[in-house]
């Protein structure tokens, strides 16, 4: 099963600029139709409409590292999710899993090899979990979906299948007794414990986790995100972690990306971006979060909503909320220049402070 | 009027299951004063809702209250009949849930929904409380509120439909509101916005709050005092600056050290082992004895809300504490 990854790797583009990015998204968009039916249509004279939820996005994700996507309601960081998993085919654009395009390759073979290499983790473990199967027939599912086509003779017969849930279920903080039971008997943080075992049963490197503590109590979050560091510390993962808790990115996050209806606003390391947002967006987000230390800091108030992503505004989708927005933010959309996509920003923000 | 606004005591609640009743609150004791801002802060299950639906007398059967009093204005409510405590709820006691969109009528434009609930509540004629809709409407920042109230619900974002909810809760001037997870549903940049809101407009008009939430930060920009529950009871109650900076229950520090924060990248996140206890099996003594790091013999015995300098926490560890300054007094 392993000799086949050296063939997917051949397979990559020769060219890429970053030799140890695992994921490479270029030029991806995604629109939807939203048009009423066409008989409507037809009698009130409306033109189709479309959305783009996600519209040109070019990032990579290096080996071992923990890409944060944050953002707000209907900024597209779902879709996105989709997309790189290949639940949902792009609309323009690629993604490239090491080199490989799952969505334009005819290559059977590589296509599952590079699907068995990622996996993902959803919000909410009680829709994510088949209540009807037992807990070790759902972590043994992607072992057997995976298994080479001659499983007895590689060892992955029954019984070690049997073995390699016990493992993964003492890994997750589960026990082995725990197989035979129903997703009903467990309590949502346990719940997702199950399903990261099932996401790390093929032994992926790259797994994409959307919202995967936003449907749990802090204290079991706490339980849930240090499992993740500690799982990819060992197994050397690579995580896409797509949520809208700052503080959560904070801690997990290498690198973070935040996104404004369907687009990257602004690229940057975790503690750079923290200490030093350049986007007004980013500003305004980290100034909303709730202050538990109470320190007093000074803070921007908010104002406005998301706008409709059917009708965006024009220029900089953010000018109407922004607070430093000048005359050419109405009309010139800025360009993603320098991880940052904003007509006030300068190269100045990005160096390191002088001391 | 000096006594407390609200006053529950020793409130018990019960749902009757075949297999014998469950108990989800007991003896959860609290004040709130006129004009104060009381949170409360718990997990999922930890029994804040329910505390909420049951002073505003709102509990689906088969749960009830099974014993225990709660006094709104020095007068009992927890046993009125329906028709009374409904001229109470929506007149003085006003109540926020979390999702706009199931607190109004679809059907209904927002202005009707207003105006009804002020001529229910204020000796009003119909064109007075349109007059006075327009005005909420306006108080709650949404824009050119003369032409929005004849909207209906669906026309509006997620946010400006909670700024409605807002009037309307707040449109028959209560003495106290009641908003159980006012921000869950919103993006944190419109929480905030919502937040300062329902503080200012609160400040204004001398309304006290009682804020549901298992967000421990809405909790420290907003309360007051807090109570943090845990199991249907209260583990501990105090003013909020005091309680955050230092938590005196272990389940309290336990929770406050495992929010993760913006300021710095933590190594890793202070963890309570296991899961609240389900309804079906909560130990006997403390509740949260199976999880405590600090468990010694004493905590097979259900400890009192113990008072400590102006605190209450739950917890035998200060009993001496607590023994001591009492006699000190």
């Amino acid at each position: 099963m392993l000799a086949l990854l050296p063939g997917v790797r051949r397979r990559g583009n020769p060219k890429l600029k970053d030799a140890d990015a695992i994921v490479e998204v270029r030029g991806l968009s995604r629109v939807f139709d939203v048009s009423s039916p066409w008989i409507s249509r037809l009698v009130s004279r409306e033109p189709r409409r479309t959305l783009a939820a996600v519209d040109g996005l070019d990032f990579a994700i290096d080996r071992g590292e923990t890409f944060g996507l944050v953002g707000e309601s209907g900024s597209g960081k779902s879709t996105l999710a989709r997309m790189v998993v290949g639940l949902l085919e792009p609309s323009r654009g690629q993604v490239l899993i090491d080199g490989v395009d799952l969505a334009g390759t005819r290559d059977r073979a590589a296509r599952r090899a590079v699907r068995r290499r990622m996996q993902m983790i959803f919000q909410d473990p009680f829709a994510s979990l088949n209540p009807r199967w037992r807990v070790g027939d759902i972590i043994a599912e992607p072992i057997r979906v995976f298994r080479p086509r001659d499983g007895r003779a590689s060892g992955l017969g029954e019984r070690a299948i049997a073995a390699r849930v016990d493992e993964l279920l003492e890994l997750v903080g589960l026990h082995p007794a725990d197989a035979p039971k129903f997703p009903h008997e467990f309590s949502g943080g346990q719940r997702q414990r199950i399903a990261i075992a099932r996401a790390i049963a093929a032994h992926p490197d790259f797994i994409v986790c959307d919202e995967p503590t936003s449907a749990l109590d802090v204290s079991i979050q706490a339980q849930i995100l240090n499992l993740m560091r500690d799982l990819q510390e060992r197994l050397g993962l690579t995580y896409l972690l797509i949520t809208h808790n700052l503080a959560v990115v904070r801690f997990m996050a290498t690198r973070v990306g935040v996104m404004y209806l369907g687009r990257l606003v602004e690229i940057g390391e975790t503690d750079a971006l923290f200490a030093r947002p350049r986007h007004p967006f980013t500003r305004m987000l980290l100034d909303a979060v709730p202050d538990l230390a109470m320190s007093g800091r000074p803070r921007t108030p908010v104002g406005g909503e998301p706008p409709n992503p059917i009708d965006p505004p024009p220029g900089c989708p953010f000018h109407p909320r922004c607070p430093q927005a000048i005359a050419i933010c109405k009309s010139e959309r800025p360009a993603f220049r320098d991880n940052v996509a904003c007509h006030l920003a300068t190269a100045d923000d990005a160096r390191p402070a002088v001391e | 009027m000096t006594g407390p606004l609200l006053s529950v005591r020793d409130l018990r609640v019960e749902f009757a299951t075949r297999k014998g009743p469950l108990v989800a609150l007991d003896g959860v004791s609290f004040d709130i004063a006129p004009g104060e801002v009381l949170g409360v802060v718990g997990e999922s299950g930890a029994g804040k809702s329910l505390t909420g639906l049951a002073v505003i007398g709102l509990l689906d059967s088969p749960g009830r209250i099974a014993g225990g009093e709660i006094r709104f204005d020095g007068e009992r409510i927890d046993n009125l009949p329906q028709t009374r405590m409904r001229l109470i709820r929506g007149g003085r006691i006003g109540v926020i849930f979390q999702d706009p969109l199931t607190s109004l009528n679809p059907l209904m434009r927002i202005g009707d929904q207003l105006t009804e609930t002020i001529l229910a509540h204020k000796p009003l004629g119909r064109r007075q409380a349109r007059e006075q809709a327009i005005a909420w409407l306006g108080e709650v920042g949404i824009p050119s509120p003369e032409k929005r109230i004849d909207g209906y619900p669906h026309e509006f974002s997620g946010g400006m439909r909670q700024r409605v909810v807002i009037a309307l809760a707040l449109c028959a001037e209560p003495a106290l509101v009641i908003a159980d997870e006012p921000t869950t549903a919103l993006d944190v940049s419109v929480q905030a916005q919502i937040i300062s809101l329902l503080k200012n407009l609160t400040r204004r008009h001398g309304a006290a709050v009682m804020l549901i939430t298992h967000d421990m930060g809405v909790i420290a920009e907003t309360a007051d005092r807090v109570a943090v529950m845990y199991a249907g009871r209260i583990a501990e109650i105090g003013e909020v600056r005091e309680l955050v900076r230092n938590p005196l229950h272990p389940y309290t520090q336990g929770l406050m050290a495992a929010i993760p924060t913006l300021a710095v990248r933590a190594r890793r996140l202070m963890q309570i082992p296991g899961a609240m206890p389900r309804l079906s099996s909560i130990p006997r003594g403390c509740a949260f004895a199976p999880r405590c790091p600090r468990v010694f013999e004493r905590c097979a015995e259900r400890p009192p809300l113990m008072a400590i300098g102006g605190r209450g926490a739950a917890c035998w560890l200060y009993y001496q504490a607590s023994a001591a300054a009492e006699i000190r007094n």
